[in-house]
């Protein structure tokens, strides 16, 4: 960390958004995380990819849990919305955010022991209710905020700092996200912001649960031989299926690559998805595969990055519930106490 | 790109924008750090080492080192780099005990020097303190040259000139003041080991127009009326003055009149205000005198009555590119205009006269009758004969006359003890880490965002009304520090150690200005358009490193890098560093002897 905040100057000829921000705008106050921190990094990517679709801070919120991950939404969009709940809680808050005002966009941020320890379940089901929001692990393998500890992402015979061998099984957060239904699954690595950006842009169009694994290495407990989350390994495992473009508008695509090795997926909002195919046979809509793709390449002991899943037509709790569109706290007395007929036509209806 | 050299002394001189510029590369960080801390002494001693007059430049230079600063690449205004060097001079100890010593040998060399100008003080500095006897003959009785004749009193009061000149001559230099040199041969006659030309560019341009000689009474040559009141021969003016030229000459003979008498002055120039030479404060200045300037005014005429001046008459033009888009003034045709007034004062250019020098002794004069001078010995034509200031390459300023003096003096020890003097000594350069704890630096790297500070001045009342009386009152301790302050400590270098990097992006993602990118190299041009902000300003360079896993470059962009250290700070690995980077020019003595 430093204990300076950063200086207010900026760069002069640094690009403006449609919104007249630059990405300084965009910026938190100065992170307390230890130097070097892959979290640090998606910070950047996330602060990037919110400058680059210009979006209105106002019209964020930022819900984490508790952990050094959980930390970093300090760190980007000073003017959003902020909730920083208790351990593992996250999703919770975020699905009942998300019910009460369906017109934010929902970031949930969380680490892999507040996700896939003691948050498990509520991870488990805010992805199965199709929750639309993005929700983004950064997974460093250990618990970082209380020095080191494995965490249920660690891979089985991974060695912690002073040598200790994992015996417990992994979790791999976008195995269960695909196979709970999530439909928009990627993966990608904090060292790597040209990947990482554009599957966050998509993940913020994306109308439903879209879950971004985020391996981010813990510089201080987690970056040393032995260990499967450090920037080595991860560099020298990384097996990217693809690489993605973000396109809002509808502008022709000029990209120059040879025909069938990119791939325009039109999204739901008319927003469209370049995909530059790195494994020639990878399809990213085909759930199964997927799953068959991972586990085989798992196997092999590589990391599948990259844009691993994506539903054209999602579909969200909203449409589920079929709530209301107006927000909660915008509805009046009027929407809210109908009258005395209603409450008969409603009571008629379930005798 | 070619990876970069950060062990070429010029590569990282070059980031420290304003020791750059200086044409005698004062090292300013280093002693505006200094002033922060209160230690004006010190402050003022790497001053003097390096460009001999800190309290005279602290109030007058040219400041070339003002229009580099990197601040003013970061927001509106440079750091006021040469009113800190006043503050140095105005509240330092004693420092006589610090000065070098009247040499206890003498080497038995003498040489003469000619003028007691900026240059030749400068030389005769550097070389008495290593044993050399030398003479300064000046036709004037008080050493200084035009720093003493010409800028006026108002802006270098006598106090501060006799000071930093009386510690030169204190170093055992025999001054012969009131003795103008008529020939250079005749003195080459009397076997001097070198001679060295320091007589400035003493003569000022007329205007022959119209009117000029029947109202001669009242037109003057803008230089010699200067020292003319500098000596206290002319103490009054008319009261309505016109004043011809826009130069810093100008400046100073528009608000000379308006404190010996001119209640109406008014300058005029042929060009646009912007394109005028003046220096943007000396204008400023000016205006704030209420003193009038006038633009696209061709002078065509004086007026007269009586063989009295009664005006001058100007011709209207506006500029206009021609065919080759060279920029012309030409006539708008609109009717002539008059300025009625009492007095003309003519400052349209200053020119070299060197009538003493014979032309068949060796020295060589090119088609504009300037001596051919080696810019980088300042030897003449002439083995043993050198030049320097206003005299080697026509009029330029004090701080330039300095650097020529220290390049001269160097050429001068060189040429008595029978050395190559083409083969000049490279500058000592120190780099050291500025290291003390995981967030902590030997020097203060927080940025403050303050605007540049003004300079308080006197009083516009009194200011006006004595020719005498210093108009600038300089900072005050306490205005110095906020000043100094502003400094972004551009000698405190990052310095990238690749094979470090573990490719984390901390740093990246820290740097407020956008400075770095690990990117894949590339043509120059090309890379400078895909970092993290474009890297526009060609004249800065890209510092380029490789020895990273992942086989792509460190580039930095070091334009407007704060040298906040937070890249540092924030690095894990210690990839990066501060270091500070001190350079200075090596002058006259052992360290430049071949032999040494
Ligand atoms: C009005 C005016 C204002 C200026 N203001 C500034 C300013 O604010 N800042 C700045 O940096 N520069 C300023 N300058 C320019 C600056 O004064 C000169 O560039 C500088 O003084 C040149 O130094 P020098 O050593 O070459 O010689 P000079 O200072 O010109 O000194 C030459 C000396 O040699 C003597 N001399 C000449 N010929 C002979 C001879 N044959 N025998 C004996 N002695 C001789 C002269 O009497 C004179 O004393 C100003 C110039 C003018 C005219
Ligand atoms: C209910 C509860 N249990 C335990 C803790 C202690 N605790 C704090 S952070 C943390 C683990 C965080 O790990 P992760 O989510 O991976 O975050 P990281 O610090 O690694 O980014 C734990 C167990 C707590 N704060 N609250
Ligand atoms: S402990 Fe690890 S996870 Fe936490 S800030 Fe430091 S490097 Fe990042
Ligand atoms: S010192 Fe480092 S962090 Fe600060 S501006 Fe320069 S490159 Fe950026
Ligand atoms: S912070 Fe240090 S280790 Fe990380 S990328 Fe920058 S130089 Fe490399
Ligand atoms: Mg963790």
């Amino acid at each position: 960390m430093t204990y300076l905040a950063k200086p207010k100057f900026h760069h002069p000829a640094l690009p403006k958004n449609a919104l007249g921000y630059t990405h300084r705008d965009y910026e938190g106050s100065v992170s307390t995380l230890c130097a070097g921190c892959g979290h640090d990094s998606i910070t950047g990517a996330i602060i990037q990819a919110c400058f680059e679709l210009a979006i209105e801070p106002h019209k964020v919120a930022k819900i984490s849990g508790i952990g050094c991950s959980s930390k970093t939404p300090t760190y980007f969009l000073g003017n959003s919305h902020g909730f920083n709940s208790v351990h593992g809680r996250m999703p919770s808050v975020l699905t009942g955010a998300n019910l009460a005002n369906r017109d934010l966009i929902y970031l949930g941020v969380s680490g892999d022991g507040d996700s896939a320890s003691i948050g498990f379940g509520q991870f488990a089901h805010a992805i199965r209710r199709g929750v639309n929001m993005v929700y983004i692990v950064e997974n460093n393998g250990v618990y970082g905020l209380t020095k080191g500890q494995f965490s249920a992402t660690a891979d089985r015979g991974s060695k912690a700092k002073r040598g200790a061998v994992n015996n417990d099984s992994p979790i791999d957060m976008v195995a269960i996200a695909l196979q709970l239904g999530a439909t928009f699954v990627a993966r990608s690595f904090s060292g790597d912001k040209p990947q990482l950006v554009p599957l966050i842009k998509a993940a913020i169009e994306h109308k439903g649960a879209a879950f971004i694994d985020v391996i981010s290495p813990c510089v201080a407990f987690n970056n040393h031989a032995g260990s499967t989350k450090s920037f080595d390994y991860v560099r020298e495992h990384n097996r990217a299926v693809n690489r993605l473009d973000f396109i809002t508008g509808r502008e022709p695509i000029a990209v120059d690559y040879a025909p069938g090795e990119l791939e325009i997926v039109e999204q739901h909002d008319g927003s469209r998805l370049a995909l530059r195919k790195l494994a020639a046979d990878y399809d990213p809509h085909d759930r199964i595969a997927a799953m068959n793709y991972l586990a085989q390449r798992t196997a092999l002991g590589e990391i599948v990055t990259g844009l691993l899943y994506v539903d054209r037509d999602p579909e969200d709790l909203h449409e589920h519930l079929n709530t209301v569109d107006t927000p909660l706290n915008a509805l009046t007395e009027k929407d809210l106490c109908p009258g005395a007929a209603a409450l008969e036509r409603f009571n008629a209806g379930l005798r | 790109m070619k990876l970069t050299d950060i062990a070429s002394p010029d590569y990282f001189h070059k980031v420290v924008d304003c020791q750059w510029a200086c044409p005698a590369h004062t090292p300013v960080p280093e002693y505006i750090r200094l002033i922060a801390q209160g230690r004006y002494s010190d402050a003022y001693m790497i001053n003097w080492y390096s460009n001999v007059f800190p309290g005279i430049l602290g109030r007058t230079c040219d400041r070339p080192c003002e229009p580099a600063c990197r601040r003013g690449r970061v927001e509106k205004e440079p750091v006021a780099i040469c009113r800190l060097k006043r503050v140095a001079a105005d509240y330092k100890d004693d420092i006589r005990a610090r000065l070098p010593k009247p040499a206890a040998h003498k080497n038995g060399k003498r040489i003469a020097v000619i003028g007691a100008g900026p240059a030749s003080l400068t030389v005769a500095r550097d070389l008495a303190p290593l044993g050399y006897h030398c003479v300064v003959f000046d036709q004037d009785l008080q050493p200084g040259g035009m720093m003493r004749t010409q800028i006026p009193k108002f802006r270098l009061p006598d106090a501060v000139l006799d000071e930093e000149c009386g510690y030169i001559l204190g170093l055992g230099i025999e001054f012969q003041g009131g003795r103008r040199i008529d020939s250079l041969k005749a003195l080459l006659g009397e076997g001097y080991d070198a001679v060295f030309v320091g007589s400035g560019a003493p003569r000022g341009r007329d205007l022959d127009i119209p009117g000029r000689k029947e109202a001669a009474a009242n037109i003057h040559i803008g230089i010699d009326w200067l020292s003319s009141v500098s000596f206290g021969h002319t103490n009054r003016i008319g009261k309505r003055v016109v004043v011809l030229g826009g130069g810093n000459t100008a400046m100073d003979c528009c608000r000379t009149a308006r404190r010996l008498g001119g209640a109406d002055v008014k300058v005029v120039v042929r060009s646009g205000f912007e394109e005028m030479k003046a220096s943007p404060w000396e204008k400023e200045d000016a205006l704030n005198e209420g003193i009038p300037i006038f633009n696209y005014l061709v002078p065509k005429a004086f007026t007269h009555e009586n063989g009295r001046l009664t005006g001058v008459l100007f011709e209207k033009v506006r500029a206009e590119r021609d065919a080759r888009g060279r920029r012309q003034l030409v006539p708008t045709g609109e009717p002539d205009q008059h300025f009625p007034c009492d007095d003309v004062l003519v400052a349209v250019g200053q020119e070299n006269a060197f009538p003493w020098i014979e032309r068949d002794i060796g020295i060589a004069f090119d088609k504009w009758d300037m001596p051919v001078v080696d810019p980088k010995t300042m030897q003449s034509t002439r083995p043993g004969v050198f030049f320097g200031g206003d005299a080697a390459f026509g009029p330029k300023n004090i701080i330039w006359a300095v650097a020529h003096g220290h390049e001269a003096a160097i050429s001068i020890d060189k040429h008595c003890r029978g050395e190559d003097i083409a083969v000049r000594p490279d500058p000592r350069v120190a780099l050291t880490s500025q290291k003390m704890g995981i967030h902590e630096w030997s020097y203060d790297n927080e940025i403050t965002t303050d605007q540049r500070y003004p300079v308080p001045h006197r009083d516009k009342e009194i200011a006006l009304r004595d020719v005498r009386v210093e108009v600038e009152l300089g900072y005050d301790p306490s205005l110095a520090l906020a000043e100094a302050q502003r400094c972004l400590n551009c000698d405190v270098q990052t310095v990238f150690t690749g094979s470090l990097c573990i490719e984390c992006d901390a740093c990246v993602d820290i740097c407020p200005m956008d400075c770095i990118t690990f990117t894949e190299n590339g043509e120059e041009d090309e890379l400078r358009q895909r970092l993290r902000a474009p890297a526009n300003n060609k004249s800065q360079d890209l510092y380029v490193a490789d020895n990273l896993k992942s086989g792509r470059v460190m580039v930095k962009d070091e334009d407007v890098c704060l040298h906040c250290g937070l890249c540092a700070e924030r690095c894990p690995t210690g990839a990066w560093d501060m270091q500070k980077f001190l350079l200075e020019m090596t002058q006259a003595g052992p360290a430049c002897h071949s032999s040494a």
